[in-house]
């Protein structure tokens, strides 16, 4: 059956016309399989994540993006029965070489989840805990990297009253931004957020996303998403997968007005079943 | 309420209504280039013009595709969206403002061939309030300026006026004097050309009243006693 698995229609970062300017490719992700045990969940993923630029992945329930998201920062190894093959190509480097610090990737490779999961602490803590793992100790800098990280994730004027107050006293929305912040007080390169409005607001989803529209400048962003015009409305580059194939990736404008794959039109337009 | 602004897409949508306005200055410049073409008989200034007009042929399809885009990623609701809908009407009308632009330039490259019959008075006239209107309905668009749109279809009713006039006054020339046929129907032409720009400044009017109050409504007169040239 392997031959009706469709590739991907696109060249990948070559094409100028439709890829534009692009960028730099961040991430490279190269004949990626992933296997649950006998389950075959991601198959022959090929796919360029371009710095500085939002990447949303789409796609039904089951259809394999949030695996496809955890293999980014091999997020996937603390399952059991999880087989990785091909390559994730992280500035060059395969991250699923034996000699890779998984530790050290997880730092460049931050993560936010579907729900906000701030520790059972203060805000404070809940931000200086990364780097303190990393062996910061000087309080005087910590308190420098809280006060950046709560203030490129748009919370620190919400906060900064109350920074030893629990993190658990905060709204959703506050909760969330508050994960960012923890993930980019530990400086990542990469960004992955696995549906991070889903348990927000349209308030507050709307200030995620200007938050990580804000983020853009500086961190390269995978965002995976159930919602479509989350992805239509924030994103530069979209993935559509499906049944873990990826169907069609291109610049998300091109996806959302003239997909060239009929499976992607259908799920975009609602008629997918 | 926390404040949202929509960053990306308050900027894409500030984008859009930018090229709106370098559109509407271009068209309205067009007009006011081949009026000064016709009346200087100046058959290089009208090859200008009808050159020019690929930029508002391209600059109609980036503004098209721009909204596309906006409605497709951005899901504009209420105000936003009534502001998309109606680039989308506009654009179409100073694409046709564009056009007459052209077809007056044409008129001009004929017409600088003989002496006018009669010193233009009228005429320049008509285009001075077709192009004060143009002006004004973009710079209501621009400015969310209700007062300015309904002023724009007030103004079409003078331009109607004046148009009628023209017209007997031209047609009567031609009763008296048939040798004026030729050079009296291009300049009546001109003048019906002039008062579609004036129907197209009220239609973009109407739409700037409609994006900014949600209601569509005639504003202007629109109703004419003679007969329009069918070219």
């Amino acid at each position: 059956m392997s031959e009706l698995i469709v590739k991907p229609t696109i060249e990948r970062g070559s094409d100028r016309a439709i890829f534009g300017e692009a960028g730099a490719v961040k991430i490279r992700v190269v004949d990626l399989n992933l296997y649950y045990g006998d389950f075959h969940a991601l198959k022959g993923i090929n796919l360029d994540i371009y710095a500085n630029r939002i990447t949303a992945v789409i796609g039904p329930s089951g259809c394999g993006k949030s695996t496809f998201l955890r293999c980014l920062n091999r997020m996937n190894d603390l399952i059991d029965n999880v087989r990785v093959e091909g390559q994730v190509l992280l500035d060059g480097v395969n991250i699923y070489d034996s000699s890779v610090d998984v530790v050290a990737l997880r730092r460049r490779v931050g993560m936010v989840f579907q729900k906000p999961n701030p520790f059972p602490k203060s805000i404070f803590d809940n931000v200086a805990y990364g780097p303190r793992i990393h062996g910061i100790r000087d309080k005087r800098k910590l308190q420098e990297i809280v006060e950046r990280a709560l203030k490129d994730a748009g919370l620190w004027d919400e906060v900064k009253d109350r920074l030893y107050r629990s993190a658990l006293d905060l709204s959703g929305g506050q909760q969330q931004r508050l994960c960012i912040a923890r993930v980019l007080a530990v400086e990542p390169e990469v960004i992955l957020l696995d549906e991070p409005a889903s348990a927000l607001d349209p308030t507050a989803t709307l200030r995620l996303e200007d938050l990580l529209y804000e983020l853009k400048s500086q961190y390269t962003i995978v965002i995976v998403t159930h919602n479509m015009q989350q992805a239509a409305r924030i994103s530069d580059f979209t993935a559509f997968f499906l049944n873990g194939e990826l169907i069609e990736f291109g610049p998300t404008d091109k996806i959302f007005t003239r997909p060239d794959d009929p499976r992607t039109e259908a799920y975009i337009t609602g008629r997918f079943g | 309420m926390a404040t949202v602004v929509r960053k990306s897409f308050e900027e894409q949508l500030q984008e859009l209504q930018d090229d709106l306005l370098r559109m509407g200055r271009f068209v309205e410049g067009a007009v006011a280039k081949a009026m000064r073409a016709l009346i200087n008989q100046d058959v290089n200034l009208a090859n200008e013009v009808i050159q020019e007009d690929d930029i508002a042929d391209d600059l109609d399809v980036e503004i098209f595709t721009k909204a596309m885009k906006l409605l497709a990623l951005q899901q504009p609701m209420a105000r936003d969206l009534r502001i998309i809908g109606t680039a989308l009407k506009i654009v179409t009308d100073l694409e046709r403002i564009g056009d007459h632009a052209v077809d007056i330039a044409k008129l001009a490259r004929i017409l600088s061939k003989h002496k006018f019959f009669k010193p233009l008075v009228d005429i320049p006239r008509l285009a001075d309030l077709a192009l004060s209107m143009v002006h004004n309905s973009i710079q209501a668009y621009i400015n969310r300026d209700i007062e300015l749109a309904i002023q724009v279809c007030r103004e079409d009713d003078k331009v109607d006026d004046l148009y009628e006039s023209l017209f007997d006054e031209l047609v009567g020339y031609m009763e008296r004097d048939p040798s004026l046929v030729e050079q009296a129907t291009y300049l009546l032409f001109v003048a019906y050309f002039l008062e579609r720009v004036a129907d197209h400044a009220t239609n973009m009017a109407e739409f700037v009243f409609f994006a900014e109050t949600g209601r569509l409504e005639q504003l202007a007169r629109s109703h004419r006693s003679r007969p329009e040239p069918t070219p």
